[in-house]
């Protein structure tokens, strides 16, 4: 009995000891994603994390709400944004690391309904104004809202569909809305509904690139980043190529 | 920075006041009924109407959000029942908020009316019986004025609760002016949006409304409580 339980106790202790070692050895960086983001980085963080050792903990949300608690003192390492604006704010503010910023990630616009056939292949359904709700993200928090009113200004339908307009907080919200069914109708991005180079659910119009301002998503090492090597570690694989090929496989396109 | 109220903030003011007024009528017609059954049931499922009753003070709006939007949604229960009725769907419209605050502030309103039905007890009923009240009578001249403090109570809180609700707004309204942006979302939009100076005053009055409000009503429901006894 008390052998057994020596037995337990030495294996909880190399257990503690190997843990202290690992900590010693690997980084953390806590990443700030912008939520169109949320799948590619869950990909590439699980392969950064057993290529490096270290780990990666992941937030995800709009990049205004971000930028905002990042000028607070919020404990991110990197931020990965949805567009070239806020990251440069930052960096102008000194609050991120000069010269480490770059584009990571093309955005693509979508108009998506959880109804399969319920979109064209033109985006004529907008103009026939069958549906009742027409779900995007705040322009003033979320690049792909912005990107949504841009688009809506160009096709010169901004003023007939403000009766239909609701608004989600982040992009993560405009998709639950429209998945939910409640809102027929969404602007989100492409990497959304993108599994593996395809789109497998509802029907989608993919916006004309003409139509809005290119969505140039950059990623920012933080001025703040407690274990700078590791969040340079972490900036760096995301431009690999095993990275990029994650980031494609989500419909996003590369400079 | 910023530092002005557009009139989209004071019609964000405006709604919050209409829909802490709605929810609270609303669920003064909902409590009492079921703050009288729970004070005298003897039913064995009484316990579980309760736990029902009081599930919101522990899920968070998150929570009850999510729920909501589902079964509002046209795949929903509630959602397919409002659109076979014509009644349009709840997600994104103001009546859709009162049903979502209704449910939150609940158990707001239905305890402290309970509690003031079984404090009274039955026997002012029974002395009301042998008088020959009827029971319609007796329910409206002899319990509901002994549980006026409970009433004034439920009043408040549900007023303030629905006052200071976000979590399910934010889950259920879709943020649009004038129908579903309420003041404490309209707050949260202008923090993110890095607008310090506008959501500072609308903060700011919140807080100095809320404070006045409710001295207020503690003041008057005082003196109440005084003639009532």
């Amino acid at each position: 009995m008390t052998f057994r339980k020596l037995n337990l106790w030495v294996a909880v202790a190399a257990l503690l000891f190997g843990a202290i070692i690992r900590s010693v050895a690997a980084g953390e960086v806590n990443a700030a994603v912008a939520a169109n983001f949320t799948a590619p980085a869950e990909q590439i963080v699980a392969l950064f994390q057993k290529e490096s050792g270290h780990t990666v903990k992941l937030s995800f949300g709009s990049s205004g709400k971000f930028t905002a608690q990042i000028k607070e003192g919020a404990p991110f390492d990197v931020f990965l944004a949805a567009d070239e604006k806020t990251p440069r704010i930052l960096e102008e503010a000194g609050l991120a690391v000069a010269n480490s910023r770059f584009i990571y990630a093309l955005g693509k616009l979508v108009l998506w309904s959880a109804k399969p056939g319920y979109v064209d292949d033109k985006g004529a359904v907008l103009k026939n104004g069958s549906y009742n709700k027409l779900a995007y993200a705040d322009p003033k928090l979320a690049p792909y809202g912005l990107a949504a009113k841009e688009t809506l200004e160009a096709l010169g339908l901004w003023s007939a569909v403000q009766s239909k307009l609701v608004t989600g907080e982040s992009i993560g919200q405009t998709y639950q809305f429209a998945a939910t069914g409640n809102a027929e109708l969404a602007f989100i991005a492409l990497s959304q509904i993108t599994k593996d180079g395809k789109v497998t659910e509802g029907s989608w119009w993919l916006v004309p690139a003409n139509l809005y301002n290119p969505i140039r998503q950059s990623a920012v090492q933080l001025s703040a980043a407690k274990d700078p090597a590791a969040a340079k570690a972490f900036l760096d694989f995301l431009k690999s190529d095993k990275a990029v090929a994650i980031i494609r496989s989500f419909g996003y396109e590369l400079p | 920075m910023e530092n002005t109220l557009d009139p989209a903030d004071l019609q964000a003011v405006w709604l919050t006041l209409k829909l802490a007024s709605v929810t609270t009528l609303f669920l003064l017609f909902i409590a009492t009924p079921l703050a009288w059954w729970l004070a005298h049931s003897r039913k064995w499922y009484k316990g579980a109407v309760a736990a029902l009753v009081a599930l919101p003070l522990v899920l968070p709006p998150s929570v009850l959000g999510f729920y909501l939007l589902l079964l509002m949604g046209p795949h929903g229960l509630v959602g397919s029942l409002t659109s076979a009725l014509h009644l349009g769907r709840l997600p994104f419209s103001f009546a859709g908020l009162v049903v979502g605050s209704v449910l939150f502030s609940l158990p707001f309103a239905v305890q402290p009316i309970q509690n003031a039905f079984e404090a009274t007890g039955k026997r002012p009923l029974e002395v009301a019986s042998t008088l020959r009240a009827g029971s319609w009578d007796r329910f409206f001249s002899v319990a509901l004025p002994l549980a006026r403090p409970g009433f004034i109570t439920a009043i408040i809180l549900a007023f303030a609760h629905t006052v200071g609700e976000f979590g399910v707004v934010l889950m259920l309204g879709g943020n649009i002016p004038g129908e579903t942006r309420v003041l404490s979302v309209d707050i949260y939009n202008h923090v993110e949006a890095m607008e310090y100076g506008t959501a500072q005053l609308l903060a700011g009055g919140m807080v100095l409304f809320s404070f006045v409000v409710l001295l207020t009503l503690y003041f008057t429901s005082g003196k109440l409580l005084k003639v009532s006894r």
